[in-house]
Parts: structure tokens; C-alpha cells; sequence
């Protein structure tokens, strides 16, 4: 891409496919990853967002059958994040994830925090406690569970277990995270707080956001791609996007959605 | 308007008639059900009133006090004693054996079958499995005292032929399916969306497993623990067949002793007159048993609430 306006790239799809069994569910994707941005992920139900969403941190490889073709370029070290060479282990300690239900584990609020760092074999735990504090506050979650730290994450409401969720994922410091529908399960005000937490999140990682919302698309993305039977139709600026769509494909979906 | 004309007498009455049938057919078949649930329950109230009316005479003539704290067994003998911790000794020191032999390997198999086999494997080995537990106790009872025991005595070669570890060693392999299968439903039952948390972080399966899985599991591991003791403390022909059947306080698993259950098919077997002492022992000795199974059920209802799904 030519492009002096653009931001450093974090990552790269080039030429992407990927085949459940037979089926092949994305076709060909090609798309940046612009580095401390939010790129949001539109198209209608089954269009392959969450299929693309979860090759970024190799999610795939947990069932028999899948495949992928072409390349995620992850930078600054210009590491495919699909070659087989790669552990995937190793991809899914640079690259976090929020899900569209909250899935706390079956643990306290400390504990789901502390989890990914124990996972990297974090066992002091004067950094144990400094870190998850850190991320409770990046999740802006701390002042509602300071003094409950030791509560099984269970007894938060949904929208709290799902910062708990971005604070989970935050502890461990990711380069990029990736949100699959992250408010779906939510009420607006909790909606709310999750966007304003994006948009603050900005400033130290890169965010790949899939909704099904436009208005949010259009609140949190500086980058907005729509997607449409495995295919990426169209990306660019979510400004641009939403005024003036080039593909008539997306300028359906978009004006369908708003009304 | 149109309601009058549909809401006349004849249609009314038609209603009414369906409604009352239904309402027959319902009610009869809640009556089925409601039989069926009784007669379970009164079989149980049956036994428990049974053992307890019979318990009663056995203790007007043994005070409680030495049927707890006597330390011998000697119900038909001239000099009579009734310590029922002798027996007791002897059902605890088997069933600990058994579950320590079936509570880490039934876990692990359902570990290894739930997380981490391929579906074929798994679709071969929860048969087998069943098969194995579907084998008469008698079988491992013999099992035990002419493969196992010999065996032992090659390692120690002071262990007598009957004995405690013997028989409860070979209990514990025939409680391992009932936890591997029960345990492995449990962790099967967990939601896909935790364990892809889990790896999400950057986890291993094993450590998947280990700290999210299990612990989401727990009260269905809880309740196959559970089920494993019930097992154990009255499984009865291994014990029969391989610990010997002579009353032994003892809590050394090297020894031969009697417990709870082989005392009573042994007595059970034997020519009692009907209303002796003797006799009665077999009732207070059953009663002992279900008080034993009961606690444990308590335990296990309490870890069930303590630790209930919580994904
Ligand atoms: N595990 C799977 N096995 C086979 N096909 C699948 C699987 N998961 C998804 N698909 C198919 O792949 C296509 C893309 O699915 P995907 O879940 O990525 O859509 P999506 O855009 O996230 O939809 P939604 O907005 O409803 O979440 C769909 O046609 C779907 O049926
Ligand atoms: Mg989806």
C-alpha cells in the first residue's frame, strides 16, 4: 500500500484463506493491521468475521480439520503467524482475545487476572499483585472489585465479567487484541463502558473488533472492513467507510442496518 | 359480535369435556409416577425400619457405649463382645486403599479420555471401560486372592494370603470405571468457550485441564468421588473372598481382617436362631454400614453445593 497518511503496520493478512474441512470460509483476504488503531470487522451473520478473527491468534488449530492458506504477517519482526514452524502457544502469548459471552474462570477475580501471567510462570507475588492491579484498572474494573479481589469471578454481573475478561487478557501485555462481538451479551450502559474502554485501550494496542452494531463501528473503529461470504469487500477509513462506501455491497449493509 | 356466537352452549360444553379428559389422563398418569417414586421410597423407609426396630432390642442388651468403644468382635462366642470399630477398622483400611488406587487413576483416565485422546480411542475405551465394570464382584474377589496376593507377597514377603491391601487394591481398579465414566462426563460437560479461554491466554492443554477443566468439573468429580466410597464401604465379596474374615482391629492394610459387609454374609450364611443376640448383630452391624454410606452421602451433597458449576 502506498501510504504516507497510514500508520506503522502491526499486521498483515496476505492473500488469506481458511477451510473448515471442505468448506472454505474466507476467500483470499487481504488487509492491514494498522498499529495502536481499532479496525472494526462488519459484514452479515456467517460472513467469516469470526473465522478471520480467530486465525489471528490460531484458534483453529484447536479442532481437526482446519487449514489455512496464505500468510498473517505480524510485526515489528515480520513473524507469519500461520506458518506451521510457528507454535501456536507462542502466537496466543502476543495476541489476546475477548469473547462475545464473558468466560470467566471458575476461579476468583485475582486468580483470572493472575492467569495468564501464571501461565508465562509468574509466581511472585508482589508482581502478581502489581500487575493484575494494573489490569483491573486497564479494564476499569479496580474501584468496583478492589476490596473483593478474592470473590469467585462468577458473582460479578455480566458486563463486569466481561472487563474482567479485558482485564485478563490485558495482564499479560498482548501487541494485539482481538474482540469477537465483546458487548453483544451486554445492556447499553455496559455496552458503554466496554466502547469508552476501547477507545482508551488505543493508546497501548492494537484492537481488531468484530460487531454486528454499526453505530459502533462507527464510535470505536478508526479503520472499518466489511466482509461479505468469506470475502473482504472493502476496508478503509471508518470515516470514509460510512460517508461515502465504494462498493455498493457495502453501502447495502451499511444503509440496511442504520435505517 | 362473532364471540357470542362461538362462545355458545354447545361449544362450551365440548371444551369442557376435552378439558376434563385431559385433565383425567394427566391426573393419572401423575398418579403413575407418583407410585412408581413410593414404592423406592417405601422400600427404603422399609429397610431403615427394619434395621432400626431390630438395632433396638440388640441394644437393650449391648450398651452403646461398648458397641462403640470395645475393641474386640466376639459376637458368638461364650465370652461375648460387640466393638463394632473392629469392623469398622476393617471397612475403612479397605476402602482407603481402594480409593487412593481409584480416585488418581479414575481421574486421570478421565483426564487423559476427556482432554487430550482423539475420538476414536475414546469411542474404544469408555466400553471397555464399562465392561470392566460390569464384572461380578466374585471374579476380582478370586482375582484378588489368587493373582494379586501372590504377587504382593513377591515385593513383601511377610504379607499373609488375606489381607486388607490385597482386597482393597483390587476394589479400587473395580471403582476406576465408575470415576473415569462419571468424571469424564463431567469434564465433557464443561463449555468449549472456557477451555478456549484458557488457551487464548497461551495455555497448554495440560495446564487447560489441570486448572481450568478440573476445577469446572468439580462437583461432578465430587460426586463420582462420592459414589466410590459408597461403593467401597459396602462392597462385600472381595472382602469375603480376599481379607480374611476373622475380626482384627487393625488400621494396618498388611493384615487380614473382617469388615462390616463380610461379617454379615458370613453370620447371614450361618444357622443364627432368629432373635438371638447374634442375630441382632447382623442388624446393628447394617445399620452401622448405611450410617457410614449416609455421612459421606452428607459430605458429598455439601462439596456438590460448595463447589456447584459455576461456568
Ligand atoms: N466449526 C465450523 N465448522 C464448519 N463451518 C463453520 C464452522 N464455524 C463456522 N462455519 C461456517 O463458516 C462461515 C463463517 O462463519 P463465522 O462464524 O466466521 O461467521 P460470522 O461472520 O462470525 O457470523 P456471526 O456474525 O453470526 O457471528 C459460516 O458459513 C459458518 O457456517
Ligand atoms: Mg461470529
Amino acid at each position: 500500500m502506498q501510504v504516507h497518511d497510514h500508520p506503522a503496520l502491526k499486521a498483515e493478512a496476505r492473500d488469506l484463506s481458511f477451510f473448515y474441512g471442505e468448506a472454505k470460509a474466507l476467500k483470499h483476504i487481504n488487509m492491514p493491521i494498522y498499529d495502536k488503531k481499532v479496525t472494526a470487522l462488519i459484514g452479515p451473520s456467517g460472513c467469516g468475521k469470526s473465522t478471520y478473527l480467530r486465525s489471528f491468534n490460531r484458534m483453529h488449530d484447536l479442532y481437526p480439520g482446519n487449514r489455512y492458506e496464505g500468510e498473517i504477517r505480524f510485526f515489528p519482526d515480520n513473524t507469519n503467524l500461520l506458518s506451521p514452524d510457528v507454535d501456536p502457544i507462542e502466537v496466543r502469548m502476543r495476541v489476546g482475545m475477548v469473547f462475545q459471552k464473558p468466560n470467566p474462570f471458575p476461579k476468583s477475580i485475582y486468580e483470572n487476572v493472575a492467569y495468564g501471567l501464571r501461565v508465562r510462570g509468574e509466581n511472585n507475588k508482589r508482581v502478581l499483585d502489581d500487575k493484575v492491579e494494573q489490569a483491573l484498572r486497564g479494564g476499569a474494573l479496580w474501584d468496583e472489585v478492589k476490596d473483593r479481589l478474592h470473590d469467585l469471578a462468577s458473582n460479578l454481573s455480566g458486563g463486569q465479567q466481561q472487563r474482567l475478561c479485558i482485564a485478563r487478557a490485558l495482564a499479560t501485555d498482548p501487541e494485539l487484541l482481538l474482540f469477537d462481538e465483546p458487548t453483544s451479551a451486554l445492556d447499553p450502559i455496559a455496552t458503554g463502558a466496554i466502547e469508552e474502554l476501547v477507545h482508551e485501550l488505543k493508546k497501548r494496542v492494537t484492537i481488531l473488533i468484530v460487531t454486528h452494531n454499526m453505530q459502533q463501528a462507527a464510535r470505536v473503529s478508526d479503520y472499518t472492513a466489511y466482509m461479505y461470504l468469506g470475502e473482504m469487500i472493502e476496508f478503509g477509513k471508518t470515516d470514509e467507510i460510512f460517508i461515502k462506501p465504494n462498493d455498493k455491497r457495502t453501502e447495502d449493509y451499511i444503509t440496511g442496518r442504520m435505517g | 359480535m362473532s364471540l357470542s356466537k362461538n362462545s355458545g352452549p354447545h361449544t362450551v360444553s365440548d371444551r369442557l369435556a376435552h378439558n376434563a379428559l385431559r385433565h383425567f389422563s394427566e391426573r393419572l398418569i401423575e398418579m403413575l409416577l407418583f407410585a412408581a417414586a413410593a414404592v423406592s421410597v417405601l422400600t427404603t423407609v422399609g429397610i431403615v425400619y427394619v434395621l432400626v426396630s431390630e438395632s433396638i432390642h440388640f441394644f437393650q442388651n449391648v450398651p452403646l457405649v461398648d458397641f462403640l468403644t470395645d475393641t474386640q468382635w466376639t459376637p458368638l462366642f461364650d465370652d461375648a463382645h460387640f466393638g463394632i470399630m473392629v469392623l469398622v477398622s476393617g471397612t475403612l483400611v479397605s476402602s482407603a486403599v481402594a480409593l487412593l488406587v481409584a480416585i488418581p487413576m479414575g481421574t486421570t483416565i478421565a483426564i487423559y479420555l476427556s482432554e487430550f485422546s482423539n475420538p476414536r480411542v475414546r469411542e474404544i475405551a469408555k466400553p471397555v471401560l464399562e465392561l470392566l465394570g460390569g464384572i461380578p464382584t466374585i471374579v476380582f474377589g478370586y482375582f484378588a486372592l489368587l493373582m494379586v496376593t501372590p504377587l504382593l507377597q513377591k515385593i513383601f514377603p511377610e504379607l499373609p494370603g488375606f489381607s486388607l491391601l490385597s482386597a482393597g487394591l483390587v476394589m479400587g481398579i473395580m471403582i476406576v470405571p465408575y470415576i473415569a465414566s462419571l468424571s469424564e462426563d463431567a469434564m465433557r460437560a464443561v463449555p468449549m468457550s472456557l477451555r478456549e479461554g484458557s488457551y487464548a491466554m497461551g495455555s497448554t492443554r495440560l495446564h487447560t485441564a489441570i486448572h481450568v477443566v478440573v476445577p469446572a468439573a468439580f462437583s461432578g468429580l465430587a460426586a463420582s468421588y462420592i459414589l466410590a466410597i459408597s461403593r467401597a464401604v459396602g462392597e462385600t465379596m472381595i472382602l469375603a473372598v480376599a481379607a480374611g474374615m476373622q475380626p482384627n482391629l487393625t488400621w494396618n492394610p498388611m493384615e487380614p481382617a473382617a469388615t462390616i459387609t463380610s461379617y454379615i454374609v458370613q453370620v447371614a450364611l450361618g444357622d443364627l436362631p432368629h432373635g438371638s443376640l447374634g442375630y441382632q448383630t447382623i442388624f446393628a452391624a447394617g445399620l452401622t454400614l448405611i450410617l457410614i454410606t449416609l455421612a459421606f452421602n452428607i459430605l458429598g451433597q455439601w462439596l456438590r453445593r460448595k463447589f456447584r458449576e459455576n461456568y
